[in-house]
């Protein structure tokens, strides 16, 4: 994943050189030979990265990398890209520690997208449904079908107002387009523009904060942000302590019995 | 074709409190029986390790599922009503061995003595006018003496540790356990409380304060304050929940079964007699037929509406003929109303919220029914308040104050500062039956086994808006005398309404409770009084919601009934109870 450090927007680079391996990979594995199956827009891509900036190709990261963090959900790389950036922009990198893209919530939503719960698995799913901007629990749409359309919708709206796609847009632009799926000023396709927002921004922060075993709050920075100490036997010790009490956080992965 | 099964004495359906607590009656009496839970088998066992927010608090994974079924909801008679799709919307049902009693908090207060004769004693103290038209205030058919002796058996079992509130009538013994421990922020609230010259008490509650035995044998651990209780299965079996108490009791008995994965479908009855029920195997797909002498409906308020609509047992309540019982008097502690917080956030403070139990806290009496003039006030009835410290988990606690955006860096930033800076009072009112406040069968959707699904319709009103806009003033003045340097008050219009998406868990009502069969539809042992062999458990039978937790009437109300139902199965049938016409509405 992309390192931040050296973005002051904390947004991930995506034509930059530090986040491309994959591209890189790409290149290294099949030395420019496109087969049919090589899609146009990643070759596109391709291209257009690497005429934004010299070929300097940097040390394969791809041993350092973790093997959870593929998508297994989003197809299109241009999807995964506005997901981050959006996810950034309501949790960002900042002095009091790491921000979405940093703490692993886009590919913790990318794993909750392909689960059960993206699927509506214990939902009532019969119809009729509401079909006039329906909030997110009675589209007709699974949750995983609205993001899609929803993000897509984003970077839409920021080639219409900027020219650019969302990832590729400032921080204020990025921020405008936010504002108006809150506001439900955007007309999407499946759900109301608001109430998909609401699932992003609840999504964002179930991945700053849940168990690490989800695929997000890498390394419990999100607790350690929080000052929370996560899955402890017993405060017993300190609960009539009048003072506070910073504890080390303990995730699952120490806490259940393991053989 | 259902396979027809061998005929036992007595058929639960439902594994909770309230079927539960009658399933370790009546096994303890030598009585063949079996109980049907729709959910799956899990155990003390399934909740070691299980300190999974997501899991639990947002995944909801201890609800039912409903895709196999659910209920649909509208305000209005003429409008038509949209499904409630997700638990992630607002989960109100448990479902698996020990139903919601598993899940719960464990937070444990008595009814009072005027809630069970409410209309008398309304009419009694102020005169009838004061009740607004199309409100159905009704007495419950029974005495708080009279229960009185089935909460203290109730909270025997379930080994309450707590004290005695001040302000309650004095209790026939003590808790049978010591209060909890005291946190930082309940000390804060008691002195402030006890400084503006109101009773502030140790909330009872059924996390033990010290590892306990109760009358059955069943031993419940001692709680170690680990933060995750309520929609969470305990960790330790330090909560009373069915399983480690009623549950357990049962299975002693080898004349006990309890049944999982069986979903009951139908009341089967003849000639005015309950003749058994039929379920699904929810793993096979295959019917049975269940004989009994006996039928106890001990389900979610919900369930047991449904199934006696189902199965025409009853009669249907009309709202626009006014007649009928069945699916009268819904009332719920709304979410999104009554159970919103007002929200203390402090500068200079810092306390340790992640900590915590179920029923940790402190409350107060000095706003409830019994308390107020209401000649002074544009509600009746009256509310709790409380600060409680059940530990705050980091997806669910992003408070800000007022003016702060809900996302981005300044969110980012405020939201981490008062993460262990704010604190919450919570009021919770009591709420009153109306006309128009019903349940009844959905023209258009069907479960999973094309019944129809349960349809509720609801309406906030005028007093469930005033009760709340004064109870949060209370507890503004509370917040500020602590101390705290922003409070944010929740924002309740007059068009503030019941939106679909927040009928609370404590639901109440459809198998009304009373002493005339024109308006209840069960006597004072939970009784139906148009067929004696079924007897409905749970707190579908409570004709209001007080303004404290429903579980503890739940427990005493099936403590009572199975006394009922062991003299009915011993004497020769009939009703225990006389009914009586009153002029009840």
């Amino acid at each position: 994943m992309a390192d931040n450090e050296e973005n002051k927007k904390g947004k991930a680079s995506t034509n930059e050189e530090g986040v491309d391996p994959t591209r890189r990979r790409f290149i290294k594995n099949t030395g420019f030979v496109i087969g049919g199956v090589a899609g146009g827009s990643l070759l596109g891509g391709l291209f257009t990265s690497q005429g934004s900036k010299k070929d300097e190709v940097k040390e394969d990261d791809s041993a350092k990398a973790t093997p959870t963090e593929a998508r297994m959900f989003f197809e299109r790389y241009e999807d995964f890209v506005v997901l981050e950036q959006a996810t950034e922009r309501i949790l960002p990198k900042d002095d009091s520690g790491p921000g979405a893209i940093e703490l692993g919530v886009p590919y913790y939503i990318d794993k909750q997208m392909a689960g059960t719960w993206g699927i509506n698995g214990t939902d009532y799913r019969q119809g009729p449904f509401v079909t006039k901007e329906p909030t997110i629990d009675q589209s007709s749409l699974t949750r995983g079908q609205i993001m899609i359309s929803g993000i897509r919708k984003m970077n839409e709206e920021s080639k219409k107002r900027f020219d650019v796609s969302f990832d590729e847009a400032e921080e204020d632009q990025q921020i405008e387009i936010l504002t108006a799926f809150e506001s439900s000023e955007i007309k999407m396709y499946g759900a109301n523009a608001g109430s998909f927002f609401g699932l992003l921004r609840e999504l964002t922060i179930e991945g700053a904060y849940s168990d690490p075993l989800y695929g997000g709050n890498r390394d419990m920075a999100g607790w350690k942000m929080k000052e929370f100490p996560g899955a402890v036997p017993s405060y017993g010790d300190i609960i009539e302590q009048e003072e506070f009490v910073k504890k080390d956080p303990v995730s699952l992965t120490s806490y259940q019995q393991k053989s | 074709m259902a396979e027809k099964l061998d005929k036992v004495d007595v058929v639960i359906v439902g594994s909770g409190w309230a079927g539960g607590t009658a399933a370790a009656e009546l096994s303890k009496e030598g009585y063949d029986v079996v109980c049907l839970e729709r959910g799956k088998d899990h155990s003390t066992k399934d909740f070691i390790g299980a300190k999974d927010e997501l899991r639990y608090s947002r995944r909801r994974e201890m609800f039912q599922d409903l895709s196999k079924e659910t209920l649909t909801i509208r305000n209005e008679l003429d409008e038509v009503a949209t499904p409630h799709r997700s638990n992630e919307t607002n989960s109100i049902n448990g479902t698996d061995t020990g139903g919601s009693g598993v899940h719960w908090n464990g937070q444990i207060y008595r009814w009072l003595p005027t809630d069970f004769e409410l209309r008398s004693k309304t009419i009694e103290k102020y005169g009838e006018d004061i009740i607004p038209k199309d409100m159905t205030m009704q007495d419950w058919g029974i005495t708080y003496e009279e229960i009185e002796p089935y909460y203290d058996k109730f909270e025997e079992t379930i080994g309450v540790s707590g004290e005695q509130d001040p302000l309650r009538p004095k209790m026939s013994r003590p808790f049978p356990n010591p209060p909890m421990k005291e946190t930082a922020t309940m000390a804060l609230f008691k002195e402030t409380t006890k400084e503006m010259g109101y009773h502030p008490y140790h909330m009872a509650s059924a996390n033990m304060s010290q590892q306990y035995e109760n009358p059955d044998g069943e031993t419940i651990n001692a709680c170690a304050y680990c933060a995750f209780c309520e929609q969470y299965g305990c960790d330790f079996g330090a909560k009373a929940d069915p399983i480690v108490t009623v549950l357990s009791t049962a299975r002693r008995h080898d004349n006990f079964e309890l049944r999982n994965n069986s979903y009951v479908v139908r009341i089967l009855h003849e000639n005015g007699r309950a003749t058994g029920v039929r379920y699904v195997d929810t793993q096979t797909g295959l019917e049975y037929d269940q004989p009994a002498d006996l039928v106890v409906v001990g389900g979610y308020t919900f369930t047991n509406t449904r199934l006696l609509l189902l199965s025409e047992v009853g009669k249907p309540y009309d709202p626009v003929a006014n007649t009928g019982v069945i699916g009268r008097n819904l009332t719920t502690h709304f979410a999104n109303l009554t159970h919103l917080r007002v929200r203390g956030f402090f500068d200079d403070k810092k306390f340790n919220r992640y900590a915590g139990a179920g029923a940790l806290g402190t409350t107060m009496d000095d706003f409830n029914v019994e308390q107020l003039d209401h000649t002074k006030h544009d509600f009746l009835h009256g509310f709790i308040i409380r600060s409680t410290q059940l530990g705050s988990r980091p997806i669910n606690n992003n408070f800000v104050p007022e003016g702060i955006p809900t996302w981005g860096q300044e969110f980012k930033d405020k939201s981490l500062f008062y993460t262990n800076r704010n604190i919450d009072i919570q009021q919770q009112n009591g709420v009153l039956g109306w006309r128009y406040n019903y349940m009844d069968l959905d023209p258009t959707y069907k479960d999973v086994f094309g019944d129809p699904l349960l349809r509720v319709t609801a309406k906030i009103h005028d007093q469930d808006r005033n009760i709340v806009r004064y109870a949060h003033q209370k507890s503004k003045e509370i917040l500020e005398k602590m101390g705290a340097d922003h409070i944010t008050v929740p924002e309740i219009t007059d068009e503030t309404e019941f939106d679909h998406t927040s009928l609370g868990d404590h639901t109440a009502g459809g198998v009304i409770m009373g002493s005339d069969p024109e308006t209840s539809a069960v006597n004072n042992y939970s009784q139906l009084w148009d067929m004696e062999n079924v007897f409905v458990l749970g707190a579908s039978s409570f004709p209001h919601n007080s303004s404290s937790n429903p579980t503890n009437t739940v427990g005493a109300l099936a403590y009572r009934a199975t006394e009922g139902m062991i003299e009915y199965l011993k004497g020769d049938g009939g009703l225990l109870v006389e009914a009586k016409a009153t002029k009840n509405v």
